[in-house]
């Protein structure tokens, strides 16, 4: 009897009510899951930058809102030659200062990978351009470059090497070169110590077997290092690449675009225009023509560098 | 409000100051005037931006100001004080979304650009001039709409960057005081640079100094950016004249001016290396109180921008306008706070304690004891009755606060002076700029 009626007791199914059925579902879980990070997202990155897109097709001011003007904006950057002169150093700040970061970087990274007595501590001074705030650093070569009070003048004029101050920041040209080699004290520090870590992760084996087959300094850097490293080599001058075009803080703090304009990054330029200039439609479309510069850059420095084939196995066509 | 105002009741007042700091007497003369009837709305209270002071006192006798009146209507009073890089901007949003502050101390140009959100003033403004003898010729550019007696703005004062030089510099090469003829003074600043005491003005991006002096150099010579009419007039005559002048005069410049920006010649100047420039009082006070630097305050005197071409030195002055925003509900109250403030009372303690940053908008005030408090910085009395402005001789907009923010003129000049373009070249290039700021 019991036995019966144990068979035929079914346990109560619980009415699943409708709201833990959807909480069950896994791809409503996953959509609510993402959700807060969607949200941030959109609030602070896709938000500001469509607006940024938008801004720059429309002729808004500080003070007035604009209407939406088509390619206006566009059309008097194409024809503005301190538009042009900003692409241009833009591109040529970034190339000149990338190629002195990595050049100079890599050899400091080599040198570190070396046993070195207090080599911790070398490597936390090598890092300090790094972690000086961009600023601070900058209001520091703007005393170096100033044009009555450079200390670098003041110790060629004091060493009677020189009778005048040297010109930095007041032409053309000495303040392109001055800032890009400013940039490149700055940067030095990240390149060199993200290549140190790729350095160090390249087995010693692998030295030593080209030492055996009698490989010269040279031919083991060449032929080891260098393909060890370039995938991690790949992705710094990507960020390096991206960082250095955009920079604002070092060129606005020293020149501020000047002398006449010659100075100025598409970054400053796009500030200039916008805030102080009022123009923020113009500004917008500025920081909108970097877009293209910076998607070429990454791919670049992404496909050229980083997708071999022999670092999936196979061997180089 | 009073329409006479005693000695007795401005010594009470003064007396009445937080800080226990007591303030020299001025005689200022005032008219019979009848106030406007301003009925404070119940339970108002005014929320107020202004940019930062240059010198502590100002904050302090501004705030005790307000309080008086926070005293003497209930109406409470917040004053909050803006860098003066943020005030634009914030002045713009405040404008567009129609909320925040009820009132404004923006500078220049601002009740120009928003003149459709701003409570007009004319009521008060005209008690205030009529009373204090007048509003001076810069108050009225900037206060009254362009082409109108309407009051959109209520100048508070303003700070003009004339003539800095070293007397014994000059007097070393022979001459008394700056000369208002060009060639003189171009013949002076050749003395000087031969003499080793080079004269040196900015030419880089320095929002004051650099726009001073590049419309200096134009308007001394008869040109303009803009006409009557708001129309691009830089690619003039004049102004190619002016920049072949500049060709010669900067010649005489202590190297690297093109890279100065505004506090670049005040550290020439204290460090000797430059002994003849232009700027505001703040450089001379700095030397003053100084005493490393004091016997080259000593040995400073200040002087007209010379006249050129024109009657008047051309020098226009960056001006305090206070605007009230029709989004305020309480408007009576705000305009009662304005004219308030610039009732002797208040407004000439006020004036004292900026030692002369500040020149005042009404004639009265000229009679103010700031101005004997030191022979040197009484030049400075004048900056508002100066006939030019910033976008001189156009109507103030936001065109013409670009063209000033953007560099225009400055490097119109700089262009020439580093031999990069022809004047003719730089004129063309500062005319095609300026035409898209002057398109709309």
């Amino acid at each position: 009897m019991s036995v019966t009626a144990a068979e035929n007791w079914v346990r109560p199914a619980q009415q699943q009510g409708r709201l833990a059925r959807t909480f069950d579902n896994k791809a409503f879980l996953i959509f609510i899951c993402l959700l807060p990070a969607l949200g941030l997202l959109s609030v602070f990155l896709t938000y500001p930058l469509g607006l940024g897109v938008w801004l720059a097709f429309t002729d808004t001011t500080i003070g007035r809102r604009g209407i939406f003007v088509g390619l206006e904006n566009f059309e008097y950057l194409f024809e503005d030659p301190i538009f042009w002169g900003a692409v241009f150093y833009s591109v040529f700040y970034t190339a000149v200062a990338t190629v002195g970061k990595f050049g100079l970087g890599l050899w400091l990274a080599l040198l570190l990978n070396n046993h070195l007595p207090m080599k911790s501590l070398l490597r936390a001074i090598i890092l300090l351009p790094w972690i000086v705030p961009t600023v601070l650093s900058a209001i520091a070569f703007w005393w170096i470059y100033d044009p009555q009070f450079s200390i670098i003048s003041w110790v060629f004029i004091e060493a009677g090497l020189r009778d005048t101050n040297i010109d930095f920041i007041n032409t053309a040209w000495p303040a392109r070169w001055s800032l890009i080699a400013a940039n490149i004290w700055r940067g030095i520090p990240f390149v060199a110590i993200s290549l140190l870590a790729g350095l160090q992760t390249i087995s010693p084996s692998l030295y030593e077997a080209a030492m055996l087959d009698g490989a010269t300094p040279w031919q083991r850097f060449r032929y080891v290092t260098f393909p060890m490293l370039l995938p991690i080599l790949a992705i710094v001058m990507t960020f390096s690449i991206i960082f250095t075009f955009t920079d604002f803080q070092l060129v606005y703090a020293i020149t501020r675009g000047g002398p006449v304009n010659s100075t100025h990054l598409l970054a400053t330029l796009a500030f200039q225009r916008g805030i102080p200039g009022g123009q923020l439609g113009e500004g917008a479309a500025i920081a909108v023509s970097m877009i293209p510069f910076l998607v070429f850059a990454t791919l670049f420095s992404y496909f050229a560098l980083a997708r071999r084939k022999w670092q999936q196995g196979e061997s180089n066509d | 409000m009073a329409n006479i105002i005693t000695r007795r009741t401005i010594l009470g007042a003064s007396a009445a100051f937080a800080a226990g700091s007591a303030y020299a007497q001025s005689a200022i003369q005032t008219h019979q005037a009848t106030a406007p009837r301003l009925p404070i709305e119940s339970g108002a209270t005014l929320r107020m931006l202004r940019p930062v002071r240059f010198v502590q006192p100002d904050e302090e006798v501004f705030r005790a100001n307000c309080a008086r009146f926070t005293q003497q209507t209930g109406v409470q009073v917040r004053v909050d004080f803006v860098g003066w890089e943020d005030i634009t901007q914030q002045t713009a949003v405040t404008a567009n979304t129609g909320a925040g502050p009820d009132v404004i101390i923006g500078f220049n140009e601002a009740p120009h650009i928003y003149v459709d959100k701003l409570v007009e003033l004319t009521d008060i403004a005209d008690y205030l001039g009529t009373k204090y003898g007048g509003w001076l010729a810069l108050a009225q550019r900037y206060g009254k709409k362009h082409g109108t007696n309407n009051w959109i703005g209520l100048p508070f004062g303003a700070s003009g960057g004339p003539l800095v030089w070293r007397k014994s510099a000059l007097n070393q090469v022979g001459v008394q005081t700056p000369p208002d003829d060009l060639g003189q003074y171009l013949d002076l600043c050749r003395k000087l640079k031969a003499a080793g005491k080079p004269p040196g003005f900015a030419l880089g991006n320095a929002v004051g100094d650099g726009n001073g002096f590049a419309n200096w150099l134009i308007w001394s010579h008869g040109g303009y950016l803009v006409d009557e009419e708001g129309k691009v007039a830089i690619n003039s005559p004049q102004a190619i004249e002016a920049l072949t002048y500049l060709k010669d005069l900067y010649q005489t410049f202590v190297p690297g001016t093109i890279a100065w920006g505004d506090i670049s010649n005040n550290r020439a100047y204290a460090a000797q290396e430059c002994w003849l420039t232009a700027n505001g009082v703040s450089l001379y006070f700095a030397l003053k109180n100084d005493p490393a630097t004091r016997p080259i305050a000593d040995d400073t005197e200040h002087s007209l921008l010379p006249k050129g071409k024109l009657d008047t030195s051309p020098m226009a002055g960056l001006t305090l306008n206070a605007m009230v925003f029709k989004h305020s509900r309480y408007p009576n109250a705000a305009k009662a706070l304005l004219a308030f403030l610039l009732e002797t009372d208040q407004y000439d303690p006020w004036l004292q304690a900026n030692l002369g940053y500040w020149a005042q908008p009404l004639e009265a005030y000229a009679a103010s004891a700031v101005w004997n408090s030191d022979p040197k910085i009484r030049i400075f009395k004048d900056t508002m009755r100066s006939n030019f402005w910033i976008g001189y001789k156009g109507p103030i907009s936001e065109a013409s606060a670009a063209a000033n923010a953007d560099y225009i003129m400055v490097q119109m000049c700089a262009s020439v002076a580093s031999g990069q373009a022809t004047p003719e070249q730089a004129v063309r290039e500062a005319e095609r700029r300026a035409r898209r700021f002057f398109r709309r």
